[in-house]
């Protein structure tokens, strides 16, 4: 196929060939930049938490004092207890994807001059590590000795199980286990690792931060109280967190179950990211939309030139132009025009990256995504042009004979 | 000449009825995404209290220690118990207020309704005032009453509906939190959107129900909601209750009317802090912040930033419509070149061209306007449905049904600009003898 009288043509329609290439550039530039956010959302949505989120439901309780507080847990957990079903019953502080009670900055050194980052504790009673799954990859799980009473927010000392993650950003490259850290005056020292185990709020913080979590043993107590994690088989968690509901209204009459807050981890976990899945949702809408205009555009134009150069076709046709060659004809034009405009469409794509970079935290686009948006508009290109090109293809040489 | 040109935009259109339905469905869709989620933005950062939010002010000082826990330059963005306190009682603004969020069990009488719980606002008698709240029956406590700690209590419509079937409650007794307070004023409806006094318990669609003075709430040691940050060694407030004095944990507004007023007090805030350091209560050098309203708002990025980037995006689409829509009037009016060049050849000016051309693209830009603007309703409608806590709020108001109008004829007769003069550069002789 020669190209040069191809382009020779669309000089004649410089303004029209103008046209359609700054249409598939901006769209190039939309497409790429709204599918990464896509994934980024998509793989936002399915981070690994780290626990059993399945088997895994928390009630919660307030509206009592802290002097009641031992008071409360005792009738509240020989309740949940005794609800059929029910595997284990824990108090934990935070919960992944639940409420949030431990969020607090630490530093690596005792003076505080080494700033760590914001992380999570998870405070847990006895068996709470246990029922949340998290898998311990290296050091030990927390022992029977390692839960201490505590006045204030939280326990001032203990032994630690952190998350990979948050090792690997406090001490690069170094083994954590026996390391150790402060928050303000507290102390704590790491003794196991954990694979993984989510903040209870990912969707506030950056990738690298969304691991960043402790889990800290303590006993029960004014700090640690009316928060539980229930654990039960999968199938029967629904019905378990029912009925431990039911039972807990009569077991403990004066306080106040706090019903938003107490679900299974599912329900929970689906709520945490409703907004990233309702913005995904939006997204694919506009892509859609954008992508129909794009073609219904090329569709109109290219139908518009068939029917403009009827008469040149039909020349060539007599001149011994085979159907195939017509059909070819547009195809091509089609391809280089687009092609144009995607060449422009990935300067736009990367200017539009770092816009959003700067005013949305967004990481930089990677390059895969460029070819993949170039091909997508390549298909929808010939797509589009493939009707207009067939009816062209379709015009028989007779026409050259006749008048317009 | 008008209704000639209409005339011939009608009969034009009509010719090639798939190529109108293009490009009005182009513009439609363009202009139904970009309005939605303008409309969206537009809502959300509206203005929480319309003439008065320009003389609000929230003074912001920095009581923190240099123990590194909190980077960054800015003053932290609450205060703590005392120096609330200590600002409230200088008294330099003409209006001022101290308040924090908590969360308080209503008792009835009734035995028919069990307690409940209520979100509270625990705060001074300038609230009212300074916010003008809106009052159905009675009003606001004294700011004496603030000091001898009253057991005064507002509640808004919405309670007096559910307690007292929306009768004149003033002068009755509510039981919160076992104590009995007694009712001063029941508040109109009144729900500034963003919830801008008090960020941390949600920016939108969140209301307090009942309002009780600063000082008798946390002498009753009612339960505090919303943000508390800390520095120093965090545990241990009145009665364990509340956060410790080395946290902050209210809010303080001020209203200051003229500029000069706003200087001055910056300036105080200033020597405040510098009072605070010589008496060893403070340890950084001064670092104040004075924003009213808007500033605030901004700085707390209230916007929602999905919000801004989706009208980014739609805008991009609509972009993408436009020049679609461009193209394909292009292909259109010059497609009619022979009948251009006929009325050229019969004494019509390019001028008349032009202008007929235009009409033609204004006809397709209102079409296209209307269908944008059912688009946008259902586009709304959507938004309603979603699971957030601004989604009850996405309504079209005037101001944006005329913004919707506008932007779908200018973006249209915009769009036909380029089209129109490129087809009125015909040659008319050529055009005629091509024929």
């Amino acid at each position: 196929m020669q190209i040069q009288p191809i382009l020779a043509a669309l000089k004649k329609h410089r303004l029209a060939t103008t046209l359609i290439a700054l249409e598939i550039a901006l769209a190039c530039a939309v497409l790429c930049n709204a599918c990464f956010i896509i994934s980024q959302r998509i793989t936002a949505m399915h981070i690994d938490s780290g626990v059993d989120e399945a088997a895994l439901a928390t009630v919660q309780l307030t509206g009592y004092d802290s002097a009641q507080a031992a008071d409360v847990d005792a009738r509240a957990l020989a309740a949940l207890r005794a609800v059929p079903g029910v595997e284990s019953v824990s108090l934990l502080n935070s919960i992944p994807f639940g409420s949030r009670r431990g969020t607090a900055g630490i530093t690596t050194d005792a003076a505080g001059k080494h700033f760590g980052g914001v992380i999570e504790f998870y405070v847990g009673g006895p068996g709470s590590l246990r029922a949340l799954g998290a898998k311990v990859i290296a050091g030990r799980a927390p022992q029977a000795d390692d839960f201490h009473a505590f006045t204030g927010f939280m326990p001032d000392q203990g032994s630690v199980q952190i998350t990979q993650a948050l090792a690997e950003h406090l001490w690069p490259g170094a083994d954590p286990l026996g390391k150790e850290f402060w928050m303000l005056k507290s102390h704590f020292r790491v003794v196991g690792v954990l694979k993984n185990l989510v903040r209870p709020d990912p969707t506030g913080w950056s990738a690298e931060r969304r691991q960043w979590a402790v889990f800290l043993p303590a006993q029960p107590g004014p700090y640690l109280t009316g928060s539980y994690l229930l654990r039960a088989s999968p199938g029967d968690l629904p019905r378990v967190l029912r009925d431990a509901l039911a039972s807990l209204a009569k077991a403990v009459p004066e306080v106040v179950i706090d019903r938003e807050a107490s679900h299974t981890l599912t329900d929970l976990r689906r709520d945490v990211f409703k907004n990233d899945r309702a913005m995904a949702g939006m997204l694919v809408g506009v892509i859609t939309a954008m992508l129909l205009v794009t073609a219904l555009g090329i569709v109109g134009l290219a139908s518009f030139w068939v029917a403009q150069r009827r008469r040149q076709i039909g020349v060539r046709r007599a001149i011994g132009a085979t159907r195939r060659d017509i059909l070819h004809y547009f195809q091509t034009e089609n391809f280089l025009i687009v092609t144009g405009g995607i060449v422009l469409g990935m300067a736009l794509a990367f200017a539009l990256n770092l816009t959003l970079m700067k005013f949305y935290e967004l990481p930089r686009l990677p390059l895969y995504y460029l070819p993949l948006g170039a091909m997508a508009l390549w298909a929808l290109g010939q797509l589009a042009v493939l009707g207009p090109a067939l009816r062209a293809a379709a015009v028989p040489p007779v026409v050259a004979t006749r008048s317009a | 000449m008008f209704a000639y040109y209409l005339d011939l935009a009608l009969r034009s259109l009509k010719r090639n009825k798939a190529l109108t339905a293009l490009m009005v469905l182009a513009i439609a869709l363009g202009i139904g995404a970009s309005m939605t989620t303008l409309t969206v933005l537009h809502v959300l950062s509206g203005d929480p209290l319309p003439g008065r939010s320009g003389t609000l002010y929230y003074p912001q000082i920095d009581p923190r220690d240099n123990s590194g826990l909190f980077p960054g330059k800015e003053p932290p963005e609450q205060l703590t118990l005392t120096d609330g306190q200590n600002l409230l009682r200088a008294g330099r603004a003409d209006h001022q207020a101290l308040m924090t969020g908590g969360s308080v069990p209503i008792q009835p009488d009734s035995s028919s309704l069990d307690p409940f719980y209520v979100e509270a606002r625990y705060t001074t008698a300038d609230f009212f005032p300074m916010f003008g709240t809106p009052f159905l029956y009675g009003q606001g406590w004294a700011a004496a009453d603030d000091e001898a700690r009253v057991r005064d209590v507002v509640i808004n419509s919405e309670l007096n509906q559910r307690l007292f079937a929306g009768a004149d409650s003033v002068g009755r007794t509510l039981r919160v939190a076992n104590t009995a307070f007694r009712i001063v004023g029941v508040l109109d409806n009144w729900e500034p959107s963003p919830h801008f006094y008090d960020l941390n318990t949600g920016s939108y669609g969140y209301t307090e129900q009942v309002f009780l003075p600063l000082q008798t709430a946390l002498g009753l040691h009612m339960d505090h909601n919303g943000s508390s940050d800390c520095w120093g060694n965090g545990a241990g407030g009145i009665g364990g209750t509340y956060p410790s004095e080395e946290c902050v944990w209210l809010q303080f507004w001020v209203r200051l009317d003229s500029p000069a007023q706003v200087a001055a007090y910056r300036e105080f805030l200033v020597r405040y802090s510098q009072q605070q350091k010589s008496l060893g209560r403070f340890v950084k050098a001064p670092n104040v912040r004075l924003r009213d309203v808007r500033q605030w708002l901004a700085y707390e990025r209230v916007v929602p930033n999905d919000v801004r980037l989706q009208t980014g995006l739609a805008f991009g689409f609509l972009l993408v419509c436009l020049v679609n829509t461009v193209g394909l009037m292009l292909a259109k009016f010059l497609r009619r070149a022979s009948e251009l060049g006929i009325r050229r050849a019969l004494g019509a000016s390019k001028r008349a061209l032009f202008t007929q051309l235009l009409v033609e693209s204004g006809v397709v830009g209102l079409v296209g306007g209307a269908g944008g603007l059912l688009l946008a309703l259902l586009g709304l409608w959507l938004v309603r449905h979603r699971p957030s806590d601004y989604a009850p709020l996405a309504h079209l108001d005037p101001t944006m049904l005329l913004v919707t109008f506008l932007l779908a004829v200018g973006a249209s007769l915009l769009a036909g600009l380029l089209p129109a003069w490129r087809a009125c550069q015909i040659t008319p002789a050529l055009q005629l003898k091509s024929n």
